[in-house]
C-alpha cells in the first residue's frame, strides 16, 4: 500500500509556484492576469492584506480597497496561475492576524501606521 | 466490451487547470496489474481477460497459493498472489493479444482520455425519504406537524395494495455505481497515478474499475 496523504501532499506541490512575500497589514500591489476574448491584458489590484487563511495549495489572502466611498475587497488564492507577481509597496503596524475591523472605518481612521523596514 | 483497470481512490484536490482556473481531481492510484486469464471464443464462447492487482501482504491460503503457483507455471514468470481480480469483457479477438503474465501500466492512458468509473459508493445506513429519494418534505414550522415523512403511499379500494418498487425509506448506499464519462486529467507514470475530473463514487482507499471507451 502507499501512503495517501504523501501522495497527495506531493502532487500539491507541484502546482505550489509562489512564495508568500507579504504579510496581514502589508499594502501589496497584485498584478492578474485578465483575459477578455482572446486578449490579455494585466489588471493592478492594490489595497491592504488583511487576512490570509489555509494551508497548502489552498492559501489565500484578502485585499481591501476604498474606491472612493465604498470599499471592496478581493479574495486571491495564493498559487493561482493568473496572479503573475505580488508587491509589498507598504508594511503597516499591525496587532492582530484578520484586520476585518478596517470595514467597519473611514476616512483617516482606515488607514495603518507604517513600519520602517528596519523595524521588521 | 473494453479494456478495464482496478484502481485505488487516494483522494480529491482542487488544482489550477491550464485556463487559471481552480478545478475539482480525484487521484487514483493504478498498480501495474497482471494479466491471469485469457478467454477466447473458440474456448470460452467469449472474449475477454481475467487481470488481477494489488500485491497480497498477507499470508496466502492454500487454494490461492496453488491457482497462482499454477499460473505462473503456464507462464513461465512468477505470478505473485493478488488482492483483486476482475474479468473484462473485450472485443471479439482482442483477447488474443493478451498473454497470460503480461504487465499493464498506466501508460495505457492518455491525458484528455474519457473513461467510466466503477465503485462501492460510501454506505449512509437506514435513511428517510428526504435524504434516499429527494422528497420535499413538509414546513418546517406554523405547526404542521409533518416534517419529513413520506405522506401517502397509494389509493383506497384500488388497487388496495401498494405498488411495487414504491419509494419509500431504507438502506441507502454501499451500492455499486458506475459514472460515465469522466475526463483524465492527467496520467503520472512514475508514481502510477492518474487524476481525474470531478468526483467517483466510493470512500478514500476504496477500489475502483477504470474502464476505457
Amino acid at each position: 500500500m502507499i501512503n495517501r496523504g504523501e501522495v497527495l501532499a506531493k502532487i500539491e506541490k507541484e502546482y505550489m509556484t509562489k512564495d508568500e512575500n507579504f504579510k496581514v497589514g502589508n499594502t501589496v500591489k497584485v498584478y492578474v492576469k485578465i483575459i477578455e476574448g482572446k486578449k490579455e491584458r494585466i489588471q493592478v489590484f492594490e489595497g491592504i492584506v488583511i487576512d490570509i487563511h489555509g494551508s497548502g495549495l489552498n492559501r489565500m489572502f484578502k485585499v481591501r480597497k476604498m474606491v472612493g466611498q465604498i470599499g471592496v475587497e478581493r479574495t486571491f488564492p495564493l498559487h493561482s496561475p493568473s496572479i503573475q507577481k505580488i508587491e509589498v509597496v507598504k508594511t503597516g503596524k499591525v496587532r492582530r492576524a484578520k484586520l476585518f475591523y478596517l470595514r467597519g472605518r473611514i476616512g483617516k481612521a482606515s488607514q495603518l501606521k507604517n513600519v520602517l523596514e528596519s523595524q521588521n | 466490451m473494453s479494456l478495464g483497470f482496478i484502481g485505488q481512490k487516494l483522494g480529491m484536490l482542487r488544482l489550477p487547470n491550464e485556463n487559471g482556473e481552480f478545478e475539482a481531481v480525484t487521484v487514483i492510484y493504478l498498480p501495474p496489474m497482471q494479466v491471469l486469464e485469457i478467454k477466447t471464443e473458440e474456448k470460452d464462447g467469449y472474449s475477454a481477460i481475467k487481470v488481477g492487482a494489488f500485491e497480497t501482504l498477507k499470508r496466502v491460503n492454500k487454494p490461492t497459493k496453488g491457482y497462482f503457483e499454477a499460473l505462473s507455471k503456464l507462464a513461465n514468470k512468477t505470478i505473485t498472489p493478488k488482492k483483486y481480480l476482475k474479468e473484462f469483457r473485450l472485443k471479439e479477438g482482442e483477447s488474443v493479444n493478451f498473454n497470460v503474465g503480461d504487465v499493464l501500466n498506466v501508460d495505457l492512458f492518455k491525458n484528455g482520455e474519457i473513461v467510466d468509473i466503477t465503485g462501492i459508493t460510501k454506505g449512509k445506513g437506514f435513511q428517510g425519504v428526504v435524504k434516499r429519494h429527494g422528497f420535499s418534505g413538509g414546513p418546517a414550522s406554523h405547526g404542521s406537524q409533518f416534517h419529513r415523512r413520506p405522506g401517502s403511499i397509494g389509493a383506497h379500494t384500488f388497487p388496495a395494495r401498494v405498488w411495487k418498487e414504491h419509494r419509500m425509506p431504507g438502506h441507502m448506499g454501499f451500492e455499486k455505481v458506475t459514472v460515465k464519462n469522466i475526463k483524465i486529467v492527467k496520467v503520472d507514470t512514475d508514481k502510477s497515478l492518474i487524476l481525474v475530473k470531478g468526483a467517483v463514487p466510493g470512500p478514500n482507499r476504496g477500489v475502483l474499475y477504470i474502464k476505457k471507451k
